[in-house]
């Protein structure tokens, strides 16, 4: 059986505003990381992130939907948005139920639910808005999406913290297995108000450095670890068949084989669960180590996680013998969106003819034995990709995208 | 003594719950029903909770779900404004 297509891409990063402008950016190395600008960040011990700029909801979104939604929802609705309008999905081509959401996402509506606190603590709870309700929820963009555009099939949402866009497409495709022809699936988050900063900071991952091009350095000798940021993607997904039936007009490739694993708990002294989940996901493709061109590579920034995961890489593939490279040190990690924004960056490493470069990283330690992509952009065919993805507190998952032989 | 006029609750219509897409609001929308104008029962609760901060009225829950337009919220709130 050959797996789901995606059909369409809407993407919003930091370093550009729709899938195009981010690959553009990407391609130029140009990059999203800078110094908080939503609130004073002085007193933080962080202060770069990834920050979408001249966002405004308003120009996107009808009024009705601004008083009940978080920046994050509202990101993940225009995604959507974008990602349906570059699927050209004509109004009938599917039925309603026919038509699911699968979507992730790892910090909720921090921004709307510190301004309902603050109400809360200061005038009491008649004044916390009855759009709190589920305005802070995980499943809200998934929610949010479905009534918007009317898609009543099978829906889901996952959390996983920054593996959980990657289980959501995951999940899009198992759906379409069972029988749904079109699922909207990705991951967006947003979380960057006072209050969702001091937790981001709080995983103890986040980088420190005032530098935006040292502050992010995956597998470099120098990792101090990662720059959070924001937004991520929303993907068409549908059944080949279904894809083909419509007479869709552009294929950007397939989601061939997915695994997700969990890493045994820490001072257990066993390995970590990520090599396990890249073999899998290759078996569930049918795809052997030397037919993948390329690895996403989830690139944590902390050095104990890049030499697991340049480690689980090099076993699986042999020393230096597949190219790997993080295009999200240029936009910072997206949480919930990294996974679906690097899945697209394979799509359109596949359609260009060309890998996107890792930006920053000078310094590898031979001991990672892998060939990092850096500096510029290597031309050559991809046919195949790689996509990684950890969460906090043991997620992996691993995604296979291939060119579609639609 | 204090009423609450249709452009008051257009107001606070517009803050609590956004606008529809249509120009729904622009005309007289007195009679109009919520339905129509594009307000599910959560927008009439958050316009409730509003109400009760801003006039000092309590709508019961049970109570806000039953007035369909406009011109019913204002007449329980002003008569309820008149006997304060």
């Amino acid at each position: 059986m050959s797996g789901p297509v995606v059909t369409g891409i809407g993407l919003l990063a930091p370093n550009g505003f729709g899938v195009e402008r981010y690959w553009e950016a990407v391609l130029e190395g140009r990059g999203g990381i800078g110094r908080i600008t939503r609130f004073d960040v002085s007193r933080y011990p962080a202060r770069l992130a990834g920050q979408i700029p001249d966002f405004r909801a308003a120009d996107h979104l009808p009024s009705r939907l601004l008083p009940q939604t978080d920046i994050s929802t509202q990101l993940a609705l225009v995604a959507a948005d974008w990602a349906l309008l570059d699927a050209k999905i004509e109004p009938g081509a599917f039925a309603d139920y026919d038509m699911g959401v699968v979507t992730s996402n790892a910090c909720g509506g921090f921004e709307f639910t510190h301004r309902e606190f603050k109400k809360l603590w200061s005038q009491g709870p008649k004044a916390v808005s009855v759009y709190e309700s589920f305005a802070w929820f995980y499943a809200v963009n998934t929610g949010q999406i479905s009534i918007r555009n009317e898609l009543r099939g099978p829906s889901s949402a996952l959390v996983a913290e920054q593996a959980g866009g990657l289980d959501a497409i995951g999940h899009a495709r198992r759906t379409i297995a069972r029988g749904t022809p079109m699922v909207v699936t990705g991951g967006v988050d947003s979380a960057l108000d006072p209050w969702a900063w001091a937790a981001q900071i709080a995983s103890g991952r986040v980088s420190r450095s005032a530098d935006p091009r040292r502050a992010y350095l995956p597998f470099d000798s120098a990792a101090e670890g990662y720059v959070p940021g924001e937004g991520g993607a929303i993907l068409v997904l549908e059944a080949a068949d279904a894809a083909r039936a419509r007479g869709a007009h552009q294929v950007y490739g397939e989601i061939a084989g997915y695994a997700a694993t969990f890493d045994p708990p820490p001072g257990s002294g066993a390995p970590s669960a990520l090599r396990r989940a890249v073999e899998l996901a290759l078996a569930d493709a049918g795809m052997r180590p030397d037919e993948i061109d390329v690895v996403f590579a989830d690139a944590a920034g902390v050095a104990d996680l890049d030499r697991v995961e340049a480690e689980a890489i090099s076993a699986v593939f042999g020393a230096g013998a597949v190219p790997v490279t993080a295009p999200k040190t240029l936009t910072g990690r997206l949480y919930s969106g990294g996974g679906p924004v690097d899945v697209a960056a394979a799509l359109l490493s596949i359609r260009d003819g060309v890998v996107p470069p890792t930006s920053g990283t000078t310094d590898v330690p031979s001991g990672y034995r892998i060939d990092l992509v850096r500096g510029v952009p290597r031309a050559g065919r991809v046919s195949s990709a790689l996509v990684l993805a950890r969460g906090k507190w043991g997620f992996n998952a691993a995604v296979v995208v291939r060119e579609a032989t639609v | 003594m204090t009423t609450m006029t249709t452009e008051d609750l257009r107001r606070v219509l517009i803050e609590c719950a956004g606008e529809a897409e249509q120009d729904v609001l622009s005309g007289d929308i007195a009679d109009v029903e919520f339905d129509d104008l594009g307000y599910d029962s959560l927008a009439l609760m958050e316009t409730a909770a509003r109400i009760a901060q801003d006039y000092g009225v309590q709508i019961p829950d049970e109570r806000i779900v039953e007035l369909r337009t406009p011109r019913e919220v204002l007449e329980l709130v002003n008569n309820s404004l008149a006997q304060s």
